[in-house]
């Protein structure tokens, strides 16, 4: 069996927060406790859609020590594959569900002296945790959080009346920006970066803190990428000897999956490197979503990531 | 059931022996009549009744002597337990786990009573009752990795994961195959392997540190390692080489059967869930030629592996001088019958050796 361990749970609270965001909770079916995580931790929803399985990873936002229950919020996204729609408009209170084991590709490093927090949008939540896991133990962090307008701001009252002199809002719509130049300057020797967030964003914090001659341990990010539509296409799946149909809206991992296959996986955002495939042969052209293949590995031909890539052509056989 | 647990020394008079139940269920490490390295990891989720792999953490005969010699090691040398000061939360979770797991699957050698942060902690081989506030270090008489490793069988490191790589950033190591946790703190995964030969070429440790980085809570792995000990010393480490480099050159042909050992590794890795640190327990088994020679099986097997394993790896694991004697003496135990697949002994199935 593919991905971490799994967890029976009931849907405990819908709690919707603005016209995009809506927050889980979940309890354990059995009502025993849940595992403690570590702050930056996703789960990955199971959500069954008829005959679709949909398998879609969310930062776990509640107080990593609280074993009773997880919470996480989704954002709605209409462009998208529907994982965020069903869970806004298909689960309600009492629903069964299944879960993963918290899984941490975003960990803190608890070397750091400093901990700067820098979020967009709905990137916020694995701070939530992260900050919840920190001053416990009387961490030393701050936060920088940009949203989109004040209605868009999940989670900023919380933030602005429990920690104000740790957050600092920016509203994009009030042209308010966060002045990333300085602040790395200003920050103490021993001091990590977290980004999490939209790529632009996430792009522009690792090039500045390159820029300002940061140490690239000392930056960290998390950028879910949720796997996109695309073209249909056929792939050979040499070893398990099938040929299986890649629709415009799955994945190539669903795909195998759906077939049959069992394939490997964790994070299925294109980021632990769990699912890396041989190709075996192609003609045609690859679109690499993922943030684990290196640049050398993507123009190769030899590896794809089936969680978020796609592919566009006649033949693509796979070591799968 | 319950255990009865050995009176014995690991050091100076020897008085280590195994029972008839630990010769049969000693981790015999070679599925095969050959051995290579090679990225022997699986799932760690139970095993055969009664074997070393059907609980998380195996409590055997020797628990409470080797708990014994750990203590002498450390007064010693306190250097044998490090903890970089990032590592305590790591530390804390090392505690639980291994407090869980031992209260669950040893319920009448262990107790762990849990009220919030007040927790009651009854050890009774060791006979000790303490109580204490999770999380909080001034509540225990160590730090919380020493405190409960000086309580579990086998060595501990723990890593911390950061940077797509795993750092030796803490550790109790007293029972260890000549490597140093002194020497080796805050190396990360290749650094800390430089010295073995062969598996680097094979890419062995690449993909090795692959899987170790995606191991997920509630899943824990594990794997065998072995390597051959004169004497029964827990301690093979290099500080102390000058006391038992030379017990090497102590064997003969009448006494190798009682003092040549195997030594296996019954190493385990699980995730850590507050730190996201790994935990690396390296569990230390010892037996006997003389001892193994009981099973049919072992003997045809062990004199093959022995005879074919590439001098590097002889080298490397101290026996090259010794190889001769010991095949002198194993080659008794080979009567060239086929030997069965895997590591169980099969001594229902297995043909008593011809002669
Ligand atoms: C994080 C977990 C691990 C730790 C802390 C660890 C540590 C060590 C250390 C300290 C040594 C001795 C090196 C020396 O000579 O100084 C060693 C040897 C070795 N390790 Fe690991 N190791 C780990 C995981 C693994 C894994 C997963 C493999 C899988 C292939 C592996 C393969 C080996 C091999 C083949 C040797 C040589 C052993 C011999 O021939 O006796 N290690 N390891
Ligand atoms: S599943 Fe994590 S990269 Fe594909």
């Amino acid at each position: 069996m593919s991905g971490a361990e799994k967890i029976a749970v009931t849907v405990t609270d819908v709690v919707p927060l603005n016209d995009l965001v809506t927050r889980f909770e979940f309890k354990r079916a059995d009502n025993g406790l849940l595992p403690t995580f570590s702050g930056g931790a996703h789960t990955v929803v199971e959500m069954r859609d008829g005959d679709i399985t949909r398998l879609n990873p969310y930062s776990l936002m509640s107080d990593p020590m609280d074993q009773s229950r997880y919470c996480i919020s989704v954002r709605r996204d209409d462009e998208g594959r529907g994982g965020s729609v069903f869970m806004h408009t298909r689960v309600k209170v009492g629903d069964e569900m299944v879960i993963s084991y918290p899984v941490n590709l975003f960990s803190l490093d608890l070397r750091a002296k400093k901990h700067l927090f820098l979020a967009g949008g709905i990137g916020i939540t694995p701070f939530l945790a992260q900050t919840k896991q920190l001053e416990r133990f009387n961490g030393n962090w701050e936060l920088h959080y940009a949203c989109r307008t004040e209605s868009l701001g999940s989670y900023v009252d919380e933030l602005t009346s429990h920690h104000p002199n740790e957050t600092h809002i920016y509203y994009d719509d009030k042209k308010q920006m966060i002045d990333l130049v300085n602040l790395l300057e200003g920050q103490p020797l021993g001091t990590h970066v977290y980004v999490c967030g939209p790529k632009g964003m996430i792009d522009w914090v690792r090039k500045t803190a390159t820029n300002e001659g940061w140490p690239r341990e000392a930056v960290h990010y998390e950028e879910f990428l949720a796997p996109q539509p695309g073209k249909p296409f056929e792939v050979k799946l040499a070893v398990s000897n099938k040929v299986i149909q890649v629709g415009e809206h799955e994945s190539l991992l669903e795909a195998i999956e759906r077939a049959g296959v069992d394939a490997p996986y964790l994070c299925r955002g294109g980021a632990c490197g769990q699912c890396e495939t041989n190709v075996i042969d192609y003609a045609g052209n690859f679109i690499h979503r993922d943030h684990w293949l290196d640049d050398d590995e993507h123009a190769g031909g030899q590896k794809i990531m089936p969680c978020v890539s796609r592919f566009e052509g006649k033949t693509l056989v796979l070591d799968r | 059931m319950t255990i009865q647990f050995n009176d014995e020394t690991f050091r100076d008079d020897y008085s280590f022996y195994n029972s008839e139940r630990a010769i049969k269920r000693f981790p015999f490490p070679f599925h095969e009549d050959s051995y290579m390295y090679s990225v022997n990891m699986e799932q760690h989720r139970g095993g055969p009744k009664d074997s070393v792999y059907e609980k998380r953490f195996d409590v055997d005969e020797h628990y409470v002597s080797e708990m014994r010699d750990r203590a002498m090691v450390l007064a010693d040398d306190p250097l044998r337990c490090q903890s970089l000061p990032h590592m305590t939360l790591a530390g804390w979770d090392l505690l639980e786990l291994i407090m869980v797991s031992k209260s669950e699957d040893y319920p009448d050698l262990f107790e762990l009573h849990r009220d919030g942060n007040k927790w009651r902690w009854i050890n009774k081989p060791l006979g000790i009752d303490d109580s204490f506030v999770f999380l909080d270090e001034a509540t225990l008489p160590y730090g919380p990795m020493e405190y409960i490793t000086r309580q579990a069988q086998g060595d501990f490191c723990v890593l911390d994961q950061r940077d797509d790589n795993l750092w030796m950033d803490a550790g109790m190591v007293t029972t260890q195959a000549d490597w140093s946790l002194d020497f080796d703190i805050g190396m990360n995964f290749f650094e800390w392997h430089a010295p073995v030969p062969l598996a680097h070429e094979k890419g062995i440790f690449v993909r090795a540190l692959k899987f170790l980085l995606n191991i997920q809570q509630g899943a824990p792995a594990r794997r065998l390692n072995w390597t051959m000990t004169v004497n029964p010393l827990l301690d093979t480490s290099p500080e102390n080489y000058h006391k038992w480099g030379i017990q090497k050159t102590t064997l003969t042909p009448e006494n190798i059967g009682a003092k040549q050992h195997l030594r296996v590794e019954l190493q385990t890795f699980f995730r850590l869930p507050r730190s996201n640190a790994l935990v690396f327990p390296i569990r230390c088994y010892l037996c006997s030629f003389q001892d193994l020679m009981t099973v049919p099986k072992w003997g045809r097997r062990l004199h093959r592996v022995v005879r074919d394993l590439p001098d590097e790896l002889a080298t490397y694991k101290g026996f090259i001088d010794n190889r001769p004697m010991m095949l002198d003496y194993l080659k008794n135990f080979d009567d060239g019958l086929p030997t069965s697949a895997g590591i169980w002994p099969d001594l229902e199935t297995e043909p008593a050796l011809e002669t």
